[in-house]
């Protein structure tokens, strides 16, 4: 367990000293204030002709979904690759340390950065409940974030596998983004071509994007959280195969 | 205190070291001579527990390096070949990591104490990516003895330094080389011989010889090689040198000098000077080098194919 915290502890302060964990937090902040804005403004410009519904938390957490799907192969492509390339891997792996430590702390590092950006987004929802007649849903605020968190958990963890399979870290964000977008969204497609039935079923229950919005809309069930977590935990194993490969090479 | 027995490894189909089995017993320093590629540091890798052997075993420390290898890890300090550092951390910053990843109950005490062994205590806010190579390599020294291991591995820790680094370097190897036991890589033999208590010399995954260095200086002046320089060209010198008793291998080198080996036991140096002046040549120089390490290995095979 301290092995992980050393590794996770340095891995979130290089994050404060590298000009990409800056330009994600400007990009994702910059672009969920923006949509912000203009849904406020819409809205309140529709409420000159009839009474539309109050926007939700979903209009931040939303948002935030999307651009993780791009920010986090970004913040995990060095995670492990770097240490190949730079050679530290070797110091690394002769520390007395299980490799699926060092895997689990780079991810918790990368992790502890998205919950910062998550923490920091919470302000939208503070203005909106000040904003709004009778505050937001207190249920959707929660099982919104829940979703978040979850979906960004699995996000960095599969982006530290793909970053232990490579030396390079911008082959490791394509493979990651890839690997994203088929989880989140390629995966749903037969559902549309396919008939009602198990297949059909096992599609829909593989799909990240169709749980996430359930989530959004206030549905958790515990298929959700188990899928999230399994992920995560598959994407930490795998990424604990891939340097202990390293080491067979 | 290391103990390798019948360690092989295989890189898909070729064979990086062979069956080797040496020993490093506590307190002793001994150095891995061999050209490059010859399998120091695919030993040292397995020794510090980075990879398996594909066959064999060792055991450091009274560990066994595969069945419990973070035990080994614990008690092994290793400076890898191209030093492993974060460019975008302090020196303390760095140092301080490592000795959290060792569990040191007193970390910052550690770093201190290490910085103070290598000299940099004054660098110890400085990032690193503004140091110099030898400070780097002193740095990796340091990280290497941050944990007062008892077995430190030292893969080539003076390749790349200027003159004035590599003797800092060696004072220091040879300071902590008083109470630990330290295995090293050279491929330099004058540095094998002023740091080891025992060298082992590998080519080509095989270790061909292990001795002291002084036996093995003994072994090697089997032959002592001379380079003569004359005025002009020296071509039609070469069958005169030739016919000197005790003299063989005269070959013309590239740079119009010739060059000959002759029996240590007796010197024909003063009869090749003559040989030389009355054959009407201006003598220019006449002196001695030291066999190289290629000719050393050279020598070692046909000894031990002698042998056998």
């Amino acid at each position: 367990m301290r092995n992980i915290w050393t590794i996770a502890r340095r891995e979130y302060r290089q994050y404060f000293i590298s000009p990409i964990a800056y330009i994600i937090a400007l990009a994702t902040l910059l672009w969920v204030g923006i949509y912000f804005v203009v849904v406020i403004n819409y809205v309140a410009a529709q409420a000159y002709y009839y009474a539309p519904p109050a926007p939700g938390v979903s209009i931040v957490i939303g948002q935030m979904a999307t651009i993780f799907l791009l920010a986090s192969p970004a913040l995990t492509m060095r995670l492990l690759a770097d240490e190949q390339r730079m050679g530290t891997m070797e110091l690394l792996l002769t520390t007395p340390m299980h490799d699926w430590e060092l895997v689990v702390g780079k991810w918790l590092g990368s992790f502890l950065f998205a919950l910062t950006l998550i923490g920091v987004s919470l302000i939208y929802p503070l203005v909106l409940h000040t904003m709004t007649t009778g505050g937001i849903d207190q249920g959707l605020l929660l099982s919104g974030y829940v979703a978040i968190i979850l979906l960004s958990a699995v996000f960095l963890a599969i982006g530290t596998a793909i970053s232990a399979l490579f030396s390079n870290q911008f082959a490791a964000f394509f493979a990651t983004l890839a690997i994203l977008l088929a989880l989140w969204w390629l995966i749903s497609l037969p559902t549309y071509v396919l008939p009602p039935g198990t297949i059909s079923d096992i599609f829909n229950y593989l799909t990240l994007n169709g749980r996430f919005n359930a989530m959004l809309d206030g549905v958790i069930t515990n298929a959700d959280i188990v899928y999230h977590l399994s992920l995560t935990a598959l994407g930490l194993f795998l990424g604990t195969v891939a340097v202990e490969m390293r080491r067979w090479r | 205190m290391i103990q390798a027995i019948g360690l092989t490894k295989d890189y898909g189909a070729r064979r990086a070291i062979e069956n080797l089995t040496f020993e490093a017993r506590q307190g002793e320093v001994v150095g891995f001579l061999g050209p490059n590629g010859a399998g120091k540091t695919t030993t040292m890798r397995i020794l510090t527990g980075y990879m398996p052997p594909t066959y064999g075993t060792a055991k450091v420390a009274g560990f066994d390096i595969l069945e419990e290898s973070i035990e080994v890890r614990r008690r092994v300090g290793y400076l890898p070949e191209t030093v492993p550092l974060y460019p975008d951390m302090t020196v303390f910053e760095y140092l301080k990591f490592m000795a959290d990843l060792r569990h040191a109950p007193n970390a910052e005490d550690m770093v201190d104490d290490a910085l103070a062994l290598v000299g940099m205590e004054d660098r110890a806010d400085g990032y690193i990516s503004n140091l110099s190579k030898g400070m780097r390599q002193r740095i990796g020294l340091a990280q290497a003895l941050l944990h007062k291991p008892e077995v430190l591995i030292l893969d080539e820790p003076t390749i790349g330094l200027d003159p004035a680094q590599v003797v800092e370097v060696r004072s220091i190897i040879r300071e902590i080389g008083k109470e630990r036991t330290i295995l090293l890589s050279t491929h330099i033999l004058s540095e094998a011989q002023q740091l080891c208590d025992r060298v082992l010399i590998i080519n080509k995954g095989r270790i061909v010889a292990e001795d002291t260095p002084e036996n093995l200086q003994a072994r090697l002046v089997g032959a002592e090689r001379v380079i003569l320089r004359v005025r002009g060209e020296a071509d039609d010198l070469a069958p005169v040198i030739a016919k000197i008793k005790g003299v063989r291998d005269v070959d013309i080198q590239p740079d119009g000098t010739l060059a000959f080996q002759f029996a240590p036991n007796v010197d024909v140096r003063p009869e090749v000077a003559r040989a030389a002046v009355k054959a009407g040549y201006d003598l220019l120089e006449l002196r001695p080098v030291g066999l190289s390490l290629e000719e050393i290995f050279l020598q070692l095979t046909q000894e031990t194919a002698k042998e056998k």
